[in-house]
């Protein structure tokens, strides 16, 4: 059974079509990549299967059950986790807190008013292991809005991963980031992705990027879907060069 | 190094509140003067639980501050001469408001809600102020005083007292911010505090934020209700002063002047904020004026209150 069927959704926000009438079913295990031209309607086709906006039109169907009305608290319990196109984290608090936050509520601990000492050793033990699997150990005591952005990022997927969610959604992930922190970014989803057997989809404007990483490249554009294909497939497809490639080049 | 400075200055603001009925007269001052401070703390620090650890401003505490205190003397007045019970029906009545209240207010964000919060004080405001035959309306309700407390085995006269009835309330509060510094700490907390740093994640972390924010709500006005009981026990009086927003302003000026996001900040911000109250209002009409010149200093200068200056201090 497909983890995620998106079947004919369309948002209008007043006359404006941002999303229109696109389809996209994703495997388990599957890493797909949403890609396309800025106003494609990426960022919005990603908030319709969170619950950041309900579509006009069409259904979400996750794991089985029809998830189009639910609101994002309860589709995040479901197990969709997403991460932000502009990093979302709670500058205030260390990286510690920022990823024993989402364990406490993946744990079902959100309205505990105290925990066990067993618990607490569980939810510590969690805490560690995401923050070596992020590469953060050494920064657990850092307020995350003084880490450097790569390092906020990373912490942020962490914070998803925490949710031990079944479909991890990330949008651009390596916006506005250097060489370097682009590259350790691309590892962390690899091995999500490898290792952890996550199915993943992500929004993605650097092509290196996609064609790195993606199993299969959906491609909109201006809210319509144009193409979808292997990364082999898609450098090849005309259409999309013409309106996305081409324009690029 | 962090953490040493902030358990020994517990220690510390633990002692001097233990020690104030000594100390104040000594310095010059009485002791009606501790017992005010740490009553008008208490509330603050109620809203604090609120404004400074979940990130939602509340202009209408004074609402549920003045339901404890008219439930208290309203009780004893009327109904049985008893201070616990007194304050029990004030925090039963302050906090089922409150609960009902915050149902209809909590998907409102900001300045929405923070007008929401002044029009239903309000309505509690022209309640007492109107309703003449129960509330005495401007008035006030006067002719009743504390009862000691009867312990069965023994009495204590909180009534003739002084000392005494501080330190009655010195329990009370130490009761109430141990509570909430606890929940602070418990992974409920944090879903506060994840709240306060950004909704949208916490939303997204699969918080239900509007129920939290209601939760806290709820907690925040049952502690401003156990206050506003020791204000009309302190008092052995209350009028509608107490219960307009213009009370509800003060709490927010005590939270911010002393720092909100300090546990202790509220506390200090009350201690400046009466004892300058104290000390220019012998001198002057207007004290007001120059609490609003020092609060305005505070927030241009100082944006994260008294406290937060020693806090850089002690990171830098």
């Amino acid at each position: 059974m497909s983890l995620l069927q998106v079947h004919k959704v369309s948002k209008l926000f007043g006359s404006l079509v941002a999303v229109n009438d696109v389809s996209m079913t994703v495997e388990p295990g599957e890493l797909r990549a949403v890609i396309g031209p800025n106003g494609a309607g990426k960022t919005t086709f990603f908030n319709l299967i969170t619950g950041f906006f309900r579509p006009t039109s069409g259904s979400i169907i996750f794991n089985g059950d029809d998830i189009t009305a639910l609101l994002p608290a309860r589709r995040v319990w479901r197990g969709i986790a997403r991460t932000f196109q502009i990093t979302e984290v709670f500058p205030e608090l260390t990286v510690h807190e920022n990823l024993r936050i989402p364990v406490e509520v993946a744990s079902g601990f959100r309205l505990k008013p105290w925990l066990s000492r067993d618990n607490d050793a569980k939810v510590r033990a969690r805490v560690a292991e995401l923050l070596e699997m992020g590469g953060l150990a050494d920064k657990a005591g850092r307020l995350v809005g003084e880490l450097a952005h790569g390092d906020q990022r990373s912490t942020e997927i962490m914070m998803a991963i925490a949710l031990n969610p079944r479909l991890l959604l990330l949008d651009e992930p390596t916006a506005g980031m250097g060489e370097q922190e682009t590259f350790e970014i691309i590892q962390l989803i690899r091995r999500l992705h490898k290792d952890s057997k996550l199915t993943i989809v992500l929004i993605e404007h650097d092509m290196r990027v996609v064609f790195h990483l993606a199993d299969r490249i959906m491609v909109l554009d201006q809210g319509k879907f144009l193409a979808e294909g292997t990364p082999q497939e898609i450098a090849k497809n005309e259409a999309v060069q013409t309106a996305y490639l081409g324009k690029a080049a | 190094m962090v953490r040493f400075v902030k358990s020994s200055s517990d220690i510390l603001i633990w002692l001097i509140l233990l020690g104030a009925p000594f100390w104040l007269p000594a310095a010059g001052s009485y002791v009606e003067l501790g017992t005010h401070i740490v009553v008008l703390a208490l509330a603050a620090m109620s809203l604090n639980f609120l404004l400074g650890f979940t990130g939602v401003l509340s202009f209408g505490h004074a609402a549920y501050f003045g339901l404890g205190a008219y439930g208290t003397a309203l009780t004893i007045k009327y109904l049985y001469p008893s201070t616990p019970l007194g304050m029990l029906v004030g925090v039963v009545i302050g906090t089922i408001a409150a609960a009902v209240i915050g149902l209809m207010i909590v998907r409102l964000r900001g300045v929405y809600f923070a007008m929401c919060t002044i029009a239903f004080g309000q309505v509690f405001y022209f309640i007492a102020f109107q309703w003449f035959s129960l509330t005495g309306g401007d008035d006030g309700v006067s002719a009743w005083h504390r009862v000691p407390l009867d312990f069965g085995f023994t009495t204590v006269n909180i009534l003739n007292n002084n000392k005494a009835f501080y330190y009655f309330v010195l329990a009370v509060f130490a009761l109430s911010v141990g509570v909430m510094a606890f929940l602070l700490r418990s992974p409920f907390g944090r879903t506060l505090l994840a709240i306060r740093e950004n909704e949208r994640r916490a939303r997204f972390l699969g918080i239900p934020v509007d129920a939290h924010i209601w939760m806290s709500w709820v907690i925040s006005c049952f502690f401003v209700s156990v206050a506003g009981t020791l204000f009309a026990l302190m008092n052995d009086f209350i009028d509608p002063r107490a219960i307009r927003w213009d009370q509800s302003g003060t709490f927010v000026i005590m939270a911010v002047l002393g720092g909100m996001r300090n546990f202790w900040g509220p506390l200090i911000g009350a201690a400046i904020y009466i004892a300058l109250q104290d000390y220019l209002s012998s001198h002057t009409e207007n004290w007001m004026s120059f609490i609003g010149l020092f609060f305005v200093l505070i927030v241009l200068f100082f944006p994260r209150g008294v406290l937060g200056i020693i806090r850089r201090k002690v990171v830098s």
